[in-house]
């Protein structure tokens, strides 16, 4: 029996372990191909480990230009924008915490309603486009201030404090928001370390607001100069449609930018993730299915 | 007479004086009004005014008029809509791809879930897991570069195939291929980090249970069925209800970076069909606006549809 059972743990183990190669597989042969030179990828090796450690793709995408402005555009916004979230995000959920509140309920309840009911993409856009968001780095800022589940998320996390703690401050005077930064941000920071990172890889990723409002060239953000370059290869396909002589034309030296290029835009995300893990990995995520 | 006014002029005073206190409690939660002001400004702008916009469903729009002072059209949009071949073909691939992922995508993170319980608690659980929610946090921009970048002509797929002696194929102008591809590389993204839930329900079990069940003989699989996955339906339940009420989506960002003109005729969906019709094609704003409010309705009374049914049929909890 227990030999049994071990042996049915071997099986899953093996099987486990050959889904998370193949789930880790396309990023590290993206990270070789990178690292790979024009010779390399034509000859058609499988790339497994580059013959060179080459770094002439990175360094012509450091040259270029557009990768450096969309990587400072980039950074500018995480940082602005989650900082933004944080607050409208931290203030707004301690408030909806706040059973008493009256009115509570009716903002609540609006607030879970969007999420399952929206106007739809072309009354957003107008909507946006009358507040001249065009071609402006706010539309990455503010118009994605608040996520719905991450609002929840912190209201729960919110609704868990002992009002006990509140209660002596309230007796000395204090109010609501004096109580919010002195008392309840400081033993909430698990909390907002997840919503910091939450929101940060969020704006880092986003690359469908400034689809819709960036134009100029020098205002996008990495994910889009990224897409901009990889739309093209999947439009070179799609207008080859299958002929071998049109697909065999595309550029081979792109193949090692393009991979160099999707390296420099999940490196951030690679070097928060083991925090970001350390908290999910607490189940704080429960909250926000709940509801 | 006189108890009649008298009851009157009571009530008029019970309801001063609850207005009273409403607006006392108003004055006491002020500074909480002003630490909630800025999200329910959000929502008003950025949810509730565009859903005003609606209105262009039924109208003409005149970018000079504006929303407001475009003329109506006696649902022309809609005669528009339903008689177009291509809104046609999306809807029906949304449908189809849709049905597609709750087939073929719903069932894995709660299979990774019972594997991952299976194995023994620690080390190589928190590996697996780590693995797994890795893509989740990654991009459709880069991970459709990716996918792309390995079924392309001279990506590593027709690369191995060469080696295996097969003849290359172009798996992403294909329709069926590229559709396998969409569910697979959905499966890589987000089925770890769904798996996640399933979990955290496996993680509220006692485990008293499973030793009293395995006292008294019951095997692995029997301790699965009987203890496990009670317990992760609640939570499936909730899951489905909310992929059902998502069933006009089926998944934008995904299918828009990874799509080319070669495969609309699998792979449009009713959202990628809009941003063309609104921006590449100019369809007409009033035309696209319509499309988005049909897929809203019927999304909302799926919504309904499932959790009700959840509720009655599967005794679920629901939403």
């Amino acid at each position: 029996m227990k030999n049994k059972m071990s042996l049915a743990n071997l099986i899953i183990t093996i099987f486990l372990s050959i889904l998370a190669f193949i789930a880790l597989f396309p990023f590290y042969q993206t990270i070789m191909l990178s690292f790979s030179t024009v010779t390399d990828v034509g000859s058609g090796k499988l790339f497994l480990f580059p013959s060179t450690f080459d770094l002439s793709s990175y360094k012509f995408l450091l040259l270029e230009g557009k990768v450096t402005q969309g990587l400072i555009i980039s950074v500018i916004v995480t940082i602005a924008g989650t900082v933004m979230s944080l607050i409208v995000t931290t203030a707004g959920a301690y408030a909806l915490s706040k059973k008493t509140l009256p009115g509570r309920n009716l903002i609540f309840n609006g607030i879970i309603f969007t999420m399952f009911f929206s106007g739809g993409l072309i009354p957003y856009f107008l909507t946006l486009q009358k507040l001249h968001f065009q071609n402006s780095l706010l539309v990455m800022i503010i118009p994605l201030a608040v996520n719905t589940f991450y609002l929840i998320l912190m209201k729960n996390f919110f609704n868990t404090i002992s009002p006990s703690l509140e209660e002596s401050a309230r007796i000395d005077g204090a109010q609501d928001i004096t109580i919010l930064v002195r008392i309840v941000v400081p033993v909430s920071m698990p909390i907002i370390a997840t919503m910091i990172l939450f929101y940060a890889v969020d704006r880092w990723n986003e690359w469908w607001v400034p689809t819709l409002f960036i134009n100029d060239t020098k205002l996008y953000p990495l994910q889009l100069v990224l897409r901009n370059a990889l739309t093209n290869m999947s439009q070179i396909i799609g207008n080859a449609a299958g002929s071998q002589l049109a697909a065999g034309t595309q550029n081979i030296y792109g193949d090692s930018v393009r991979s160099a290029m999707i390296v420099i835009s999940a490196v951030p995300i690679i070097l928060v993730y083991p925090f970001i893990q350390k908290y999910f990995a607490k189940g704080i995520m429960i909250g926000s299915i709940k509801g | 007479m006189e108890t009649d006014t008298e009851l009157k002029l009571q009530s008029s005073m019970t309801l001063r004086q609850t207005g009273n206190r409403l607006w006392k409690e108003i004055v006491k939660h002020k500074y909480l009004y002003i630490l909630v002001a800025p999200v329910v400004i959000f929502y008003i702008v950025f949810t509730y005014i565009p859903m005003y916009g609606i209105v262009l469903a039924f109208k003409e729009f005149d970018y000079s008029k504006g929303i407001l002072g475009s003329p109506w059209n006696n649902f022309q949009n809609f005669n528009e809509v339903f008689a177009n071949p291509d809104f046609r073909v999306a809807f029906r691939n949304t449908l189809l791809i849709s049905l597609g992922r709750l087939i073929i995508e719903f069932p894995v993170p709660i299979v990774l879930a019972l594997l991952l319980n299976e194995i023994s608690k620690g080390r190589m659980t928190r590996i697996f897991q780590t693995v797994f929610t890795f893509p989740h946090f990654i991009s459709w921009v880069v991970l459709s570069g990716i996918v792309v970048g390995i079924f392309n002509d001279q990506g590593l797929y027709n690369q191995i195939l060469t080696v295996l002696g097969i003849e290359k194929t172009s798996v992403l102008t294909d329709g069926p291929g590229f559709t396998a591809v969409l569910f697979l590389s959905n499966i890589w993204k987000e089925a770890g980090w769904s798996c996640i839930l399933y979990l955290a329900a496996i993680a509220g079990i006692n485990p008293e249970l499973y030793e009293a069940a395995s006292v008294d003989g019951a095997n692995r699989f029997q301790q699965m069925k009987a203890i496990t996955w009670p317990v992760l339906k609640s939570t499936a339940a909730v899951l489905l209800i909310l992929a059902v009420g998502n069933i006009m989506n089926g998944g934008f960002d995904q299918i828009f970076n990874m799509y080319n003109p070669a495969v609309y005729d699998y792979a449009d969906i009713l959202d990628t069909y809009v941003y063309r019709s609104a921006f590449t094609d100019a369809t007409g704003f009033g035309f696209s606006t319509t499309v988005g409010l049909l897929k809203s309705v019927i999304n909302f009374a799926l919504l309904f549809g499932a959790n009700y049914l959840v509720k009655t049929i599967g005794k679920e909890e629901g939403l």
